[in-house]
């Protein structure tokens, strides 16, 4: 199997922290990767780097074959393959839900706003929320406007879906309906790199689960494993803390 | 209860109400400044004007500050946001630009607009510069309020797009969205939101300068109301000017205080997720 996209050897500081010391993860068309790891383990970072809303400081990051790092490179070409959702959901408030879906399809990538609003009412009667297409995302539920922010992101067809610790904002009530939506897409074959705390939803979902500690990728393997015989001490004493 | 204390807060309205008027009333002198302000007389040839005895009609003369306020408004919400786009921009070429803009709008927010009109007005036209020093005095002092009330508008639209959070640029950026697609789709959809209130006073500001533009000889109603000051020895013009500003500008402020409130009701319901 080819890499989608894949990190070589990146390192990233902010001042005098070395918040990635030097990443290697590839990620496989149609795979499923949750990075798990203590908060400050550099997860939300690496994922970052990846769609390249923060620049690198070492290292290489490469989509089907092509350099990122190359000054050349347009990071909005970039990011209308590589999508992010982010922890703190960041709907657009003054548009429509409809209009939050429709935005990057119809502006970024300039196709006609008829086609597009076909896919985007499919995306959300996916989600159960086609009724509620006109209304403003402050009246949803924290897992509803996470469940629309994730449909937002794949309105762009997205070859790779990064996910920032989407449930950790939410309600303990409402993080299983994201959940669900995330395994649904799993199912379906979208490759995705879930950065996570839900554990169970990890050896659930993953293909591969990696072990991200001060840094560094301590461990990684398929999330039987990660989860029941974990080889390092760091990913042993990680998991004793959050069962 | 509500219908006692509706009684008492008109008594004591009316009851303050009386005793200011009583206060002009009873003043020694009071009789002579009623003449001099309050002619019923007078009013009325001020508000119609009398052509036969060259004294103008405030009503008409305040045509013009009507259009000058208007056309500046246009003119201020379309630079000041140039400026304020300036100013934020990251793309390391324009770094001249953000600096200029940065002290343009410290200059002109810093100058009182009474000496940035004799600059202009008298300045512009002494260079003897050609096509730019033949304009006419309403030119310059048009021009005189959009370069001031730009550099004001400029910091409005800024700390309206600073209040704007991060995370809606990042979401922006990540959707691929460029930087003007995300300035103009995102950022500033929601900074225009926040800051009606502020620009609005603004406006009201810019609506009663238009009252110091007779300083370069445009009769415009406070002129006017000078004009008849002098050659009737009757300073009734300028309540009627005031009256005039009074009808403009209360139903702005009104709705601005409006807007504040509906606002401030909307983030409260929209407090909870």
């Amino acid at each position: 199997m080819s890499a989608v996209i894949s990190a070589q050897n990146v390192r990233k500081r902010f001042g005098d922290h070395e918040v990635l010391r030097g990443i290697s993860l590839d990620l496989a068309e149609h795979e499923v990767v949750c990075l798990i790891g203590a908060s400050g383990s550099g997860k939300s970072t690496l994922l970052r780097c990846l769609n390249l809303l923060e620049t690198i400081d070492e290292g290489d990051i490469v989509f089907r074959g092509q350099s990122l790092t190359d000054a050349r490179i347009d990071p909005n070409l970039v990011r209308r393959h590589i999508s992010i959702v982010f922890q703190a959901f960041n709907l657009f408030p003054h548009l429509s839900v409809l209009d939050n879906v429709m935005l990057g399809p119809v502006r970024a990538l300039g196709r006609s706003r008829d086609e597009v609003k076909v896919e985007a009412m499919e995306l959300l009667e996916r989600i159960g929320l086609a009724p509620r297409a006109l209304e403003f995302p402050d009246r949803l539920s924290g897992g509803q406007q996470q469940r629309v922010a994730i449909v937002r992101s794949l309105a762009m067809k997205p070859d790779v879906l990064l996910l920032d610790e989407v449930t950790s904002a939410l309600d303990p009530t409402l993080v299983g309906e994201v959940l669900d939506l995330l395994t649904d897409l799993a199912r379906g074959g979208t490759t995705m790199l879930i950065a996570t705390h839900e554990m169970n939803f990890a050896r659930n979902v993953a293909d591969r689960v990696v072990f991200l500690h001060n840094g560094e990728i301590v461990e990684s393997g398929t999330p039987s494993q990660i989860f029941d015989q974990p080889r390092e001490a760091a990913t042993a004493a990680f998991l004793s803390r959050v069962n | 209860m509500g219908r006692r204390a509706a009684v008492a807060s008109s008594l004591s309205s009316a009851i303050i109400v009386g005793l200011i008027i009583w206060f002009f009333w009873r003043a020694p002198n009071g009789a002579n400044v009623r003449h001099f302000f309050l002619d019923p007389h007078s009013f009325w040839i001020n508000l119609t004007g009398d052509p036969s005895r060259s004294l103008y009609s405030i009503l008409r003369c305040f045509e013009t500050n009507v259009w000058m306020f208007m056309l500046c408004e246009a003119l201020v919400l379309i630079f000041g946001l140039g400026l304020a786009w300036l100013r934020l921009s990251r793309t390391p070429i324009l770094a001249p630009l953000r600096v200029a803009s940065a002290i343009y709008t410290d200059v002109f927010r810093g100058i009182p607009i009474i000496l940035v009109l004799f600059a202009v007005g008298y300045g512009v036209p002494g260079m003897q510069a050609g096509w730019i020093s033949q304009r006419t005095p309403i030119t310059y002092a048009c021009a005189t309020l959009v370069i001031t009330y730009s550099a004001y508008v400029a910091e409005v639209y800024r700390a309206g797009m600073n209040s704007v959070p991060n995370g809606q640029v990042m979401a922006a950026r990540s959707l691929g969205l460029s930087d003007v697609q995300t300035m103009r789709r995102v950022i500033l959809p929601q900074a225009v939101r926040n800051v009606v209130p502020p620009l609005l006073n603004d406006f009201i500001s810019l609506q009663k300068d238009t009252a110091l533009v007779g300083t370069l000889g445009i009769v415009e109603a406070n002129q006017a109301a000078h004009v008849f000051g002098a050659m009737e020895f009757n300073y009734t013009g300028y309540t009627v000017a005031a009256l005039l500003f009074l009808a403009l500008t209360i139903p702005m402020t009104r709705y601005t205080d409006h807007l504040i409130a509906k606002d401030r009701r909307r983030r409260l319901a929209g407090g909870t997720v």
